[in-house]
């Protein structure tokens, strides 16, 4: 489970001044669910992301996920937390075992385990025939396979995504779509930010709107529908963002 | 802190940097190609040089001395020179490298001597040009002959012995052991080149293992998982320190080698007149082994300064390039302290002790002569510890700010 309270992060830059990259934020993530966080580009989806995975610490507000505090237990929050983002990549020069050995052996596995998890996950991932290749000569849709396999490795109850699909190919975006409702059908919780509206559509049961830092609507698909009187996703995410605007 | 943590992110980081060619070049090819490439190359180039200007039989012009046949007469004899005709314009010829160098006899000389009258003969050359240098001394070590044979002449001629005007002789002989004598002529340069390679070793790694990882986006990948930051600085840190050090040992066994290659290659090519650790023609200096270890040793906290202090700059740079921009002027504060230990006159003292670099480049030209000043050492050893301590704790900090790490 996540739950947020008064998320607020604000950076200061010499020439913008001061930015609230996310604006008291709160919402709650039950496990078993996706919720999905839709906004354009610089809404402040990645900050809300990296606070709850305790890379950023939050201005003020409070988060828990899987029951710790994200300020004052980070290491446990990241023990428990699969962290996959299209800004976090992997190593050129291991071979995908190593990589997914190396995550595991810093997640507390023992060897055994480890090689165990691999088997695992080599079978749901079909990793099989590139595991023992390096990373640096695989394709798009290896390279993101691995990715998952070294976000799943010590079997997080938590798995935070941000815009995982982002510079796939449609093939390799659908392994991943897939995969994501995989892990919400298995019970863990999973928060997964996107602006691919089909994505949302098709993946999530609760989607936040998130603009300028804040959230400026939430609920599932069908409420969202009902509260702006759209059925198109786009046309909700443009009204809940209060119309049009040419930034 | 983890041990295990940290020797995984070691274990890990040490593989890819040894799977990176960048790395392998900067850690063994060029230590391997570079102090055999210097030491042999200029040896031999410089033997050459040498050689071929003390083969050459120099030019030489008289200037002045037409009264005086007995002593041009007696320079033209002289097969070690090669007299030229009298030319107004002999010192430009001297700047202009024609002439090697001339010899200015006074009016009168050959009459003077004979009353026994004083006399100066001025010597020109063209200093610290080596064939000039050459030439200025043999005309020297003539004129002095033929000086003595003057004056044992005159003596003769009054029946007094030649020992009259020459109480004793006077022959200087080295009592240094050839490590000490070694240590002399190469003590300053050897730490000079472990000190850049030093810095040169941790660079690639440090700037890759940081910046080079945030470009790639796969620190914010390690960040997620949950290593502690210190651990994980600690893991990357130890990575940069033993590239830094395994450039070190191995420059130094390629120093080893090239000087045992060297003095055999030397003292064949001169017929065995070069003997090993006596510095001279056809012999490659020797250097004191326990003192190499203790340069070693002391290059030890230099290293983890160096490490400390190139990946707290690296990890504040957001790409290799911008890394690379920060580092490079470094070599500059690296190399001026390391030189001013070549410099001859410039002793180690309490106060130049606490000089980060120079410290070492000081001590260690002692230290390869078999020198061992402990209260020095002591100092420095303490203070460069102190310093690598410092900027290690830096370079943890650093990697706990998040406006460093997710700086953009």
């Amino acid at each position: 489970m996540i739950e947020a309270w008064h998320l607020t992060k604000v950076f200061r830059d010499r020439k913008r001044g001061e930015v609230r990259a996310v604006d008291d934020v709160s919402f709650v993530c039950r496990p078993g669910r996706i919720y999905g966080l839709l906004g354009a580009n610089g809404a402040g989806k990645t900050t809300t992301l990296r606070l709850l995975a305790t890379l950023l610490r939050p201005t003020s507000g409070r988060a828990l996920v899987a029951g710790h505090d994200v300020v004052t237990a980070p290491d446990r929050v990241r023990a428990r937390v699969g962290f996959l983002a299209a800004s976090t990549a992997l190593y050129d020069r291991l071979t995908a075992r190593e990589t997914i050995t190396y995550f595991g052996r810093l997640n507390g596995l023992s060897e055994a385990r480890i090689a165990d998890r691999i088997g695992q996950l080599a079978d749901q991932l079909e990793l099989h025939e590139f595991l023992d290749r390096r990373v640096g000569k695989f394709s798009t849709g290896m390279k993101q396979k691995t990715s998952i396999a070294r976000t799943l490795i010590h079997d997080p109850a938590v798995l935070i995504l941000d815009e995982p699909t982002l510079g796939l190919d449609v093939m390799a975006a659908r392994a991943v779509v897939r995969f994501v409702r995989g892990c919400g059908a298995d019970g863990r919780t999973v928060i997964y930010s996107t602006h691919v509206m089909s994505e949302v559509e098709k993946l999530c049961d609760v989607i936040g709107i998130i603009h300028h830092g804040r959230l400026v609507a939430e609920g599932t698909l069908a409420e969202l529908r009902t509260k702006f009187g759209q059925e198109d996703m786009e046309e909700i995410f443009v009204r809940a963002m209060g119309g049009e605007e040419v930034p | 802190m983890s041990g295990r943590d940290i020797l995984t992110v070691y274990a890990k980081e040490l593989r890819d940097s040894l799977r990176d060619r960048r790395t392998l070049v900067s850690m063994i090819v060029v230590p391997t190609l570079m102090i055999p490439g210097i030491m042999l190359i200029a040896g031999v180039v410089l033997t050459r040089v040498v050689r071929k200007a003390q083969a050459e039989v120099p030019a030489v012009m008289v200037v002045g001395g037409g009264d005086s046949p007995a002593v041009r007469s007696a320079l033209a004899g002289n097969p070690k020179i090669r007299l030229v005709a009298t030319a107004p314009d002999w010192r430009q010829r001297i700047i202009d490298k024609q002439l090697r160098a001339a010899v200015e006899v006074p009016a009168g000389f050959d009459v003077m001597l004979v009353r026994g009258e004083p006399a100066t003969v001025r010597l020109y050359n063209y200093e610290s040009e080596l064939r000039s240098g050459l030439a200025v001394g043999e005309l020297r070590r003539f004129l002095t002959e033929y000086r003595d044979r003057i004056v044992t002449a005159r003596l003769t001629g009054r029946g007094l012995p030649a020992s009259l005007v020459r109480p004793f002789e006077i022959k200087a002989e080295n009592v240094a052991p050839p490590e000490k004598v070694g240590g002399n002529i190469v003590g300053g340069f050897i730490p000079y080149l472990l000190i850049l390679l030093c810095f040169t070793g941790a660079m690639y790694p440090a700037m890759d293992l940081t910046a080079g990882e945030k470009e790639r986006g796969t620190l914010e990948t390690i960040l997620c998982s949950p290593v502690a930051r210190t651990d994980l600085v600690l893991g990357k840190f130890l990575v940069v320190l033993t590239t830094s050090l395994a450039t070190v040992v191995w420059s130094l066994i390629s120093t080893a080698a090239t000087l045992a290659v060297g003095g055999l290659l030397l003292a064949g090519s001169v017929g065995g007149a070069g003997r090993a650790g006596a510095p001279g023609a056809g012999a490659l200096p020797t250097i004191d082994p326990f003192g190499t270890l203790a340069v070693l040793a002391m290059v030890v906290p230099i290293a983890v300064l160096f490490s400390a202090v190139l990946m707290a700059l690296s990890l504040f740079a957001r790409s290799l390039k911008e890394a690379q921009s920060y580092v490079s002027p470094l070599i500059i504060v690296v190399i001026l302290p390391a030189m001013m230990g070549l410099l001859p006159g410039v002793e180690l003292t309490a106060g130049l002790a606490l000089v980060p670099i120079l410290n070492v480049a000081l001590a260690s030209k002692d230290l390869v002569s078999g020198v061992f000043h402990w209260h020095h050492l002591a100092l420095i050893f303490g203070s460069t510890c102190l310093y690598a301590g410092l900027a290690l704790a830096f370079c943890v900090h650093l990697f706990k700010r998040e406006t460093v790490l997710f700086r953009s």
